[in-house]
C-alpha cells in the first residue's frame, strides 16, 4: 500500500501492489478499482477489434468497385463494428470510469454491492465472447447493429453459405451484457444515494458523479426496452412466434419502435459520462471551479428526461402522420438547449482561466469543437425533410461519428490522460500524448468531415462498394487515408498505455492539482480507498484545503515545468 | 431507506419497462388484428379469476408476514410466509393447467398473433412468479433454521419483488382476460 508518506520514486504501479498479485486475485476481484481495471482492459481490447473492423471497411471503400471483400463479408464487418463499438467497447469503457471513480469521488470505500459489481463484469465479458464466437459458427451478425426486422427472421438469415446463427449469438450476447449493465446502474445509483462521505451533499458531488447517476437512470430504464425486443425476436426465431412476421400480421415497425426507444437513450448513455469527464478536466486545467455547476447538473437531468421522448426521429422515413413528425422533431431540437447550456458552461469555465494545454485538456477542447459540429448536424436531422433526403446516407455516418468518435472517444482519451496516473501510479507520456492527439484530430476530421459530402452526393451507408460517380472516388480515398492516420494515433495511444506503465514518471497523489476527492488518496489508491476523508465544504474540497494551508502544493501545475524536472 | 430496499426498487423499475412493453405489444396486436385473434375465446375467465384471487391474496399474506416479522412474532410470520408460498404455487399450477388446455385446443405460440403475444406475456410473468417463489422458498427455509443475518431486510426486499409480480398480473388480467368479455 502506498501511503501519502512514501516518496513518489519508490511508488510501484497498480500491478505491483500485493493485494492485486496472482491469478486468483484477478479471477475473483470484488474491489471496484480492480473490477474497473478489468473493465478498462476488456473494453480496450474490444475497442481495438472494432477499430480493426473499421479499417477493413475503409480499405474496402478506398476505391470504387473494389472487389476485395464480398458483400456478405462486408455486411458482417460493419454490423460487428457497430455492435462492438456500442455495446462492448465504448459503453463498458464509460462504465469502467463510472465504477472506478464514482466511489472515490464521493469518498466511499467501494460500490454498494461489490459482488454484484463482479457479476456485471463477468456477464459483460461472457456476452462479448459469445458475440464473437458467432464468427466460428458460420457467420456473425450481418444486418447492422440496429438489426431491423424482418431481416433478422429465420427465413431471411438462412442462405446457401450461412446458417444464420449470427443473429442468435447477437441476441444472447446482448441479453447477457445487458443484464450486467442493469446491475451496474443499480449499483451506481445506490452507491451515490447511500455511500457519500458525511459532508458530501448532492449539491457538492463532482459533476462526473452527477452525470454517472443520470446515466445509470438511463441505462436502468432503456436496457429493458432492448431486452424486450431481443426476447421477442428470439421467440420468433426459435419458437416460431410471429411478432415481426408481416405475412401473419406481425409488425416489423414494432421492432424499430422498441429498438429506438432503447437506442436513443443509448446514444446519451454513450455521451453523458463523457460530459462528466469533460466537466472534471476543464476546471482542473483552467485552474477555475466549474462555471454554472447547478445548470450543468440540471441540464444533464433534462437531457436524460428528453432522451426518452425522441426515439421516433430515427424512423422519420417509415411514414408516420404529421402530428408525430412535429412532436418528435420538436422534442429532438429541444435537446440542443440543455446541450448548448453545457457547451457554454465549459467555455465560460475556460474564460479567464489559467489554462495549461496538457494532453487531457487538448482532447477536452477538441471534443467541444467536434461535438458541436455533430450536434449541429443532429439539429439538421431533426428537421423532417432533411432527414428524408439524407437518411441512410453517409451524412448519418458522419453525423454520429462526430458525436461518438469526435465526441465520446475524445472525452475518453481526456479521461485516460487525466486519470491514468491515479489508476496506475504512473504518468502517461505527454510527448506521445501530443503526437497521438494531433494524429487523431487530423485523422478523424479528415476521415469524417468529408463524408458529409459523400452523403450529400447520395452515397448510401452499409453498402459494400460504390460506382465510379463524380467525386465519390476522391472523397472516399481521402476518408480512407485519413482513417489510417486516425488508426495510427490510436496505436500510439496503446503504445503509450503500455510503455508508460513501465517507464512513466511516478505520479504522486495529485499530479494535476485536482480538486476532487479521488486525488486525496495515494496513486494507485489502497484497497479501501482512503485512510482519512478530507472535509468537504464545496465542490472543490482539495482546493479549499490548499487555500487554508493544510495541503502543500507539492507539484508544479503545467506540463512544461514537469517535463523539465 | 436501506440499500437493499433501494436496489430492489430500482430493479423493479427496470422490470416495469420490460413488462409495459410486452403489454403494449399485446394490446397493439389485439387491437389491430381482430381476425387473427379468435383464439382468445378458449380462455377460461372465471377459472383464471380464482387463481388471480390466489395471487392477490398471496400479496396480502406477504404484507402481513412482514408486519409480524417486524413485531417479532416469528411463528405467525413463518406461517404467513408459508401461506404465501402455497398461494403463489397455486397460481402457477393454475397457469400450467390453463396452458395444457390451450395447447390441447392447438392454441400455441406459433398459431397466430394472439398465441404469440399471450404466451410471451403470461409466460414471462409466470417466469417471474417462479423466481419469486424460489426467493420465498429460500427465505422460508433459511429463516426456519434462523440462517439469515438480517431477516427484516431480506423479507422487505423479497416482499417488494413479490408485490411487483402481483401488480403486473393486476394489469395483465384485465387487459388479457377482461377485455375479451366485452
Amino acid at each position: 500500500m502506498n501511503g501519502g508518506s512514501v516518496p513518489p520514486e519508490k511508488a510501484g504501479t497498480v500491478f505491483q501492489m500485493k493485494e492485486y498479485k496472482g491469478l486468483l486475485s484477478w479471477l475473483s476481484p470484488v474491489d471496484h478499482k480492480q473490477i474497473g481495471i478489468m473493465y478498462f482492459i476488456t473494453s480496450l481490447t474490444f475497442f481495438l477489434v472494432a477499430v480493426s473492423l473499421a479499417m477493413i471497411m475503409r480499405t474496402q471503400l478506398i476505391r470504387p468497385n473494389h472487389g476485395w471483400l464480398s458483400s456478405a463479408t462486408y455486411n458482417q464487418v460493419f454490423s460487428m463494428h457497430g455492435t462492438t463499438m456500442v455495446f462492448l467497447a465504448v459503453m463498458p469503457m464509460l462504465i469502467a470510469f463510472m465504477i472506478y471513480f464514482t466511489p472515490l469521488m464521493i469518498g466511499a470505500r467501494d460500490v454498494a454491492f461489490p459482488r454484484m459489481n463482479a457479476l456485471s463484469y463477468w456477464l459483460y465479458l461472457m456476452g462479448g465472447l459469445l458475440l464473437y464466437f458467432s464468427f466460428f459458427t458460420g457467420g456473425a451478425l450481418n444486418v447492422g447493429w440496429s438489426a431491423y426486422a424482418p431481416l433478422t427472421e429465420t427465413n431471411y438469415t438462412m442462405s446457401k453459405y450461412m446458417i444464420g446463427t449470427g443473429v442468435d449469438y447477437w441476441i444472447v450476447g446482448l441479453l447477457l451484457a445487458g443484464a450486467g449493465t442493469i446491475m451496474n446502474s443499480v449499483n451506481i445509483l445506490v452507491t451515490v444515494a447511500a455511500l457519500r462521505a458525511p459532508d458530501m451533499k448532492l449539491s457538492r458531488v463532482p459533476l462526473f458523479v452527477w452525470m454517472s447517476a443520470a446515466n445509470a437512470v438511463l441505462m436502468l430504464l432503456a436496457m429493458p426496452a432492448l431486452n424486450t425486443a431481443l426476447v421477442m425476436l428470439f421467440l420468433d426465431r426459435h419458437l416460431n412466434a410471429l411478432f415481426f412476421v408481416p405475412a401473419a400480421g406481425g409488425k416489423p415497425l414494432l421492432w424499430q419502435h422498441y429498438f429506438w426507444f432503447f437506442g436513443h437513450p443509448e446514444v446519451y448513455i454513450l455521451i453523458l459520462p463523457g460530459f462528466g469527464i469533460i466537466s472534471e478536466v476543464i476546471p482542473v486545467f483552467s485552474r477555475k471551479p466549474i462555471f454554472g455547476y447547478a445548470f450543468l447538473a440540471i441540464a444533464t437531468v433534462a437531457i436524460g428526461f428528453l432522451s426518452f421522448g425522441v426515439w421516433a426521429h430515427h424512423m422519420f422515413a417509415t411514414g408516420m402522420n404529421f402530428t408525430v413528425y412535429y412532436v418528435f422533431a420538436l422534442a429532438s431540437m429541444l435537446i440542443a438547449v440543455p446541450t448548448g447550456i453545457k457547451v457554454f458552461n465549459w467555455i465560460a469555465t475556460m474564460w479567464g482561466g489559467s489554462i495549461s494545454f496538457d494532453t487531457a485538456m487538448l482532447f477536452a477542447v477538441a471534443f467541444i469543437l467536434q461535438f458541436t459540429i455533430g450536434g449541429l448536424t443532429g439539429v439538421a436531422f431533426a428537421t423532417v425533410p432533411i432527414d428524408w433526403a439524407l437518411t441512410h446516407t453517409y451524412f448519418v455516418v458522419a453525423h454520429f461519428h462526430y458525436t461518438l468518435l469526435g465526441g465520446t472517444l475524445f472525452t475518453v482519451m481526456a479521461g485516460f490522460y487525466y486519470w491514468y496516473p491515479k489508476i496506475t501510479g504512473r504518468m502517461l507520456s505527454e510527448k506521445l500524448g501530443k503526437i497521438q492527439f494531433w494524429l487523431m484530430v487530423i485523422g478523424f476530421n479528415g476521415a469524417f468531415f468529408i463524408l458529409h459530402f459523400a452523403g450529400l452526393a447520395g452515397m448510401p451507408r452499409r453498402v459494400y462498394t460504390y460506382p465510379d460517380l463524380p467525386h465519390l472516388a476522391s472523397i472516399n480515398l481521402i476518408s480512407s487515408l485519413s482513417a489510417y492516420i486516425l488508426a495510427l494515433g490510436i496505436l500510439v495511444f496503446f503504445a503509450n498505455l503500455i510503455v508508460s506503465l513501465r517507464k512513466g514518471k511516478p505520479a504522486g497523489d495529485n499530479p494535476w492539482n485536482g480538486a476532487t476527492l479521488e486525488w486525496a488518496t495515494s496513486s494507485p489508491p489502497p484497497p479501501r480507498n482512503f485512510e482519512r476523508i478530507p472535509p468537504v465544504r464545496s465542490i472543490t474540497p482539495l482546493w479549499d484545503l490548499k487555500e487554508s494551508g493544510r495541503l502543500p502544493d507539492t507539484l508544479p501545475s503545467s506540463s512544461r515545468e514537469r517535463d523539465n524536472e | 431507506m436501506s440499500r437493499i430496499r433501494l436496489a430492489m426498487l430500482l430493479f423493479v423499475a427496470s422490470e416495469s419497462v420490460f413488462f409495459i412493453l410486452l403489454i403494449i405489444a399485446y394490446v397493439v396486436y389485439h387491437a389491430t388484428t381482430p381476425s387473427a385473434a379468435d383464439a382468445f375465446r378458449y380462455l377460461d375467465v372465471p377459472k383464471t379469476g380464482i387463481f388471480t384471487a390466489c395471487l392477490v391474496g398471496s400479496s396480502f399474506t406477504m404484507w402481513r408476514a412482514g408486519i409480524h416479522f417486524r413485531n417479532g412474532a416469528r411463528r405467525a410470520a413463518l406461517a404467513l410466509l408459508f401461506t404465501t408460498l402455497v398461494l403463489g404455487t397455486a397460481f402457477l399450477a393454475g397457469q400450467g393447467v390453463e396452458y395444457v388446455s390451450l395447447i390441447r385446443k392447438n392454441v400455441i405460440i406459433s398459431r397466430d398473433l394472439f398465441g404469440t403475444t399471450f404466451f410471451t406475456l403470461t409466460g414471462f410473468h409466470g417466469l417471474h412468479v417462479f423466481i419469486g417463489l424460489t426467493m420465498l422458498g429460500t427465505l422460508f427455509g433459511l429463516e426456519l433454521k434462523r440462517g439469515i443475518v438480517d431477516p427484516l431486510r431480506a423479507v422487505d426486499s423479497v416482499s417488494i419483488y413479490w408485490h411487483f409480480v402481483d401488480g403486473v398480473w393486476a394489469v395483465i388480467f384485465p387487459v388479457v382476460y377482461l377485455w375479451i368479455l366485452q
